[in-house]
């Protein structure tokens, strides 16, 4: 599977430049995608102003008519990769920026629509389009990291917007973004939520889900459904024992798992079972 | 707040010879301010427009395809995930139909919930459409930031009102406005935080006030004159101004119930667009969905309130006037902080946060007034509760050939104007629906054609 060549930085990313007055020129692309994570940029309606006092909006389709040429410090990009056309785009992206960030479920795993990597794309096109000859697409739906290198990953579906702020803020100033990689488990113990699982039975992806959205599901009455994909080595293992004494049958496990990151290499596999 | 800004570019006439003769192609390849990936191609030769074709090359995503075999219960979440700008028009679509298969009768403060969290969905969509991305057109600027650095005031006071849909999306969806994790066929997983909702009462208060004076701002635009005869399609509920449920009536004698929809519209699949292209079945024309058709529908549905401010910003019961529509956005903004407010002031909670019922093997449809139009969903679950068949319309499909109709009519009386300022005329047609195009295009179903 493609994932195996992921190519993601190592480190942290590169400090763009520490001088206190520099405003970096970011631009954002979009690819795949409900644009609801470029949206999570507008909807920080009371920073939105200093944020952009902050920067350089270079490129931004969904705000702004006006473009500024490349290079750009900062590439943010939401969406996945499911045309010919999208790989080329990348690379042109790749070139032109410093720093390429991975907004998203969809640029991180491929999102929603990396369902149909399951599937027999052909037959879904005859299925809902009544001139498959008008249809051009690639057979699966993949993250940015499988086509260019990455160097960093927000994750989720959509993205925390302070998480966004917080990495802008990170690259502003030259320093690692604070985006925590421990489970959803441990938002919920930090926020005092009592664990859904445990004490009502109800199914929760939250042990082996990336934490970031702020404590949301469980919060609500409900278990965690993996927006945030998975976390760094999950024991999706332990966690599917766990969901079959909860009441679930093996369809709805694995279509547990195979939502917003069903691409996700530990999301993949367990959903294989 | 004063009328300060001033459009600094208007439309330059060309010299009428130079408009008559040889080949004239405008293109736009990357529309901006509209959610998605679209781009226009007008083609004029001799002073005849040949060619008109707005395409939507956002890659299809196959929902349809994917919903067939997951359960019942996942179909809102999943299909939120069509739009990022109005997640709660498919999950409550998709919950409706849900509904409806399995015979729910929601009770009224979970239907008062919906009404008030579709509200803060008008609000939040609505300012963002008509503040960020439509208003710059009449200034002759590019985006916000331009308008930022004119008039400070009125682009702050247009990012908090976004922000009060918003923080209601929250109350209500859980925590989050973008894809809101609360709510699910039969009501929502919990009840609401009273206190919380309460403490949304101020500042809807402060929301008319401010939703009153950006229309008013609003109201001194140029407004290109241009009008068209809308066949207008909207949702219609004897009891109040339409959002979450009703019949699909126009103004052309339409009168249906959600589940006839696709006997009177049907889609085509055409070349050059990823979306397909919603027409009337009785005559294979155009129609209209959106704020104008609902404000052409409903007009005496709403408050005195919004029907003064209107009448204030030379807006009457019928708008024909496209370039209109960020006024009604806007009074439609002032009726959903109104609603809301009301909605809250008399809010009681209810017993339970959802009702259910046994699966079965079914059907059933659902319809709301997604802030571009109705969107429509139809699904069929087995005895399991797996989905069969799933269907979904939105609202920009519906448009895509209304749009092109306009395009048409907006070149035609305007082939005097340089290639720039009827480039810039086209952009502004097109934005005049708020097209979401990431909505269109990832909705990809078999064309039905009845003859």
């Amino acid at each position: 599977m493609t994932s195996a060549k992921r190519k993601i930085a190592k480190k942290s990313p590169p400090p763009v430049k520490k001088a206190a007055r520099f405003r970096p020129k970011i631009a954002v692309w979009k690819f795949s995608s409900c644009d609801g994570c470029q949206l999570s940029l507008l909807d920080c309606e009371e920073e939105l102003l200093d944020v952009v006092g902050a920067i350089e909006i270079g490129y931004f389709l969904e705000a702004t008519r006006a473009v500024i040429a490349g290079p750009y410090d900062v590439s943010l990009v939401e969406g996945s990769v499911t045309t010919p056309h999208d790989i080329e785009r990348l690379k042109k992206i790749r070139a032109q920026s410093k720093i390429v960030v991975a907004i998203g479920a969809c640029a991180t795993s491929g999102g929603i629509q990396a369902l149909k990597n399951f599937a027999d794309v052909e037959e879904y096109t005859r299925a809902v389009y009544a001139h498959p000859e008008y249809i051009h697409t690639l057979k699966t739906s993949t993250p940015v990291a499988d086509h260019i290198q990455v160097d960093f990953e927000l994750r989720g579906c959509p993205i925390n917007k302070w998480q966004l702020v917080e990495v802008i803020n990170a690259l502003i100033n030259g320093r690692a973004p604070n985006v925590p990689h421990y489970s959803q488990c441990v938002e919920c113990k930090r926020a005092g939520t009592v664990c859904v699982m445990v004490s009502r039975g109800i199914p929760c992806l939250g042990p082996v889900t990336h934490a970031g959205c702020g404590n949301l599901c469980p919060a609500s009455d409900r278990g965690c459904y993996g927006c945030f994909g998975p976390m760094e080595t999950p024991n999706t293992e332990s966690l599917s024992k766990q969901l079959s004494k909860v009441g679930m049958d093996r369809r709805s496990i694995r279509d547990f798992y195979r939502s917003y990151n069903a691409n996700a290499e530990a999301f993949r596999k367990a959903g294989e079972g | 707040m004063t009328a300060k800004i001033k459009n600094t570019k208007a439309a330059k006439p060309v010299a009428k010879k130079a408009a008559v003769k040889g080949t004239r192609v405008i293109k736009v390849d990357e529309l901006s301010r509209v959610e998605g990936e679209g781009a226009l191609t007008v083609r004029v030769k001799d002073g005849e427009i040949q060619e008109i074709k707005f395409r939507i090359f956002e890659p299809p995503r196959f929902f349809e395809a994917f919903l067939r075999g997951r359960s019942y219960a996942e179909a809102p979440d999943i299909t939120a995930r069509i739009c990022g700008i109005c997640p709660v028009a498919y999950l409550m679509g998709a919950e409706q139909a849900m509904e409806q298969a399995l015979g729910i009768r929601i009770t009224k403060p979970i239907r008062d919930l919906r009404r008030i969290l579709y509200c803060g969905e008008w609000i939040e969509s609505h300012v963002l459409h008509a503040a960020m991305l439509h208003a710059p057109d009449f200034l002759g600027l590019d985006d916000i930031l331009q308008l930022a650095a004119k008039n400070r005031e009125v682009v702050e006071k247009a990012l908090k009102l976004k922000k009060l849909g918003n923080d209601i999306l929250e109350v209500i969806g859980g925590g989050r406005a973008i894809h809101p994790v609360n709510t699910r066929v039969g009501g929502f997983y919990k009840i609401p935080d009273k206190k919380a909702l309460k403490a949304l009462i101020d500042p809807l208060k402060w929301g008319i006030e401010a939703s009153v004076e950006i229309t008013k701002l609003f109201g001194t635009f140029d407004f290109p004159d241009y009008e068209y005869d809308y066949h207008s399609v909207s949702l219609h509920n004897p009891d109040e101004y339409a959002i979450v449920e009703g019949r699909i009536v126009s103004n052309r004698g339409i009168d249906i119930p959600v589940g006839e929809f696709f006997d009177h519209f049907y889609e085509e699949h055409v070349e050059h667009s990823n979306a397909l292209h919603g027409r009337t079945v009785k005559d294979k024309k155009p129609y209209l969905v959106g704020p104008n058709a609902r404000y052409n529908n409903n007009y005496k549905q709403l408050t005195k309130l919004a029907k003064s401010v209107a009448k204030d910003v030379g807006l009457g019961p019928v708008c024909n006037n496209p370039y209109q529509s960020i006024l009604v956005r806007m009074i439609e903004t002032l009726y959903a902080c109104e609603e809301a407010l009301r909605l809250i002031q008399d809010y009681e909670e209810p017993d339970r946060p959802f009702i259910e019922a046994e699966v079965k093997a079914s059907e059933g449809a659902g319809c709301t007034e997604a802030p571009r139009g109705i969107c429509v969903h139809r699904y069929k679950i087995d005895n399991r509760g797996l989905i069969l068949y799933a269907n979904i319309v939105p609202p920009t499909a519906q448009n895509c050939p209304q749009i092109e109709r306009d395009l048409l009519g907006v070149v035609r009386e305007n082939l005097g104007m340089d290639d720039e300022s009827l480039k810039l005329r086209c952009e502004q047609t097109i934005r005049n629906y708020d097209p979401c195009i990431s909505c269109s295009a990832h909705f990809l179903k078999l064309t039905m054609i009845r003859e």
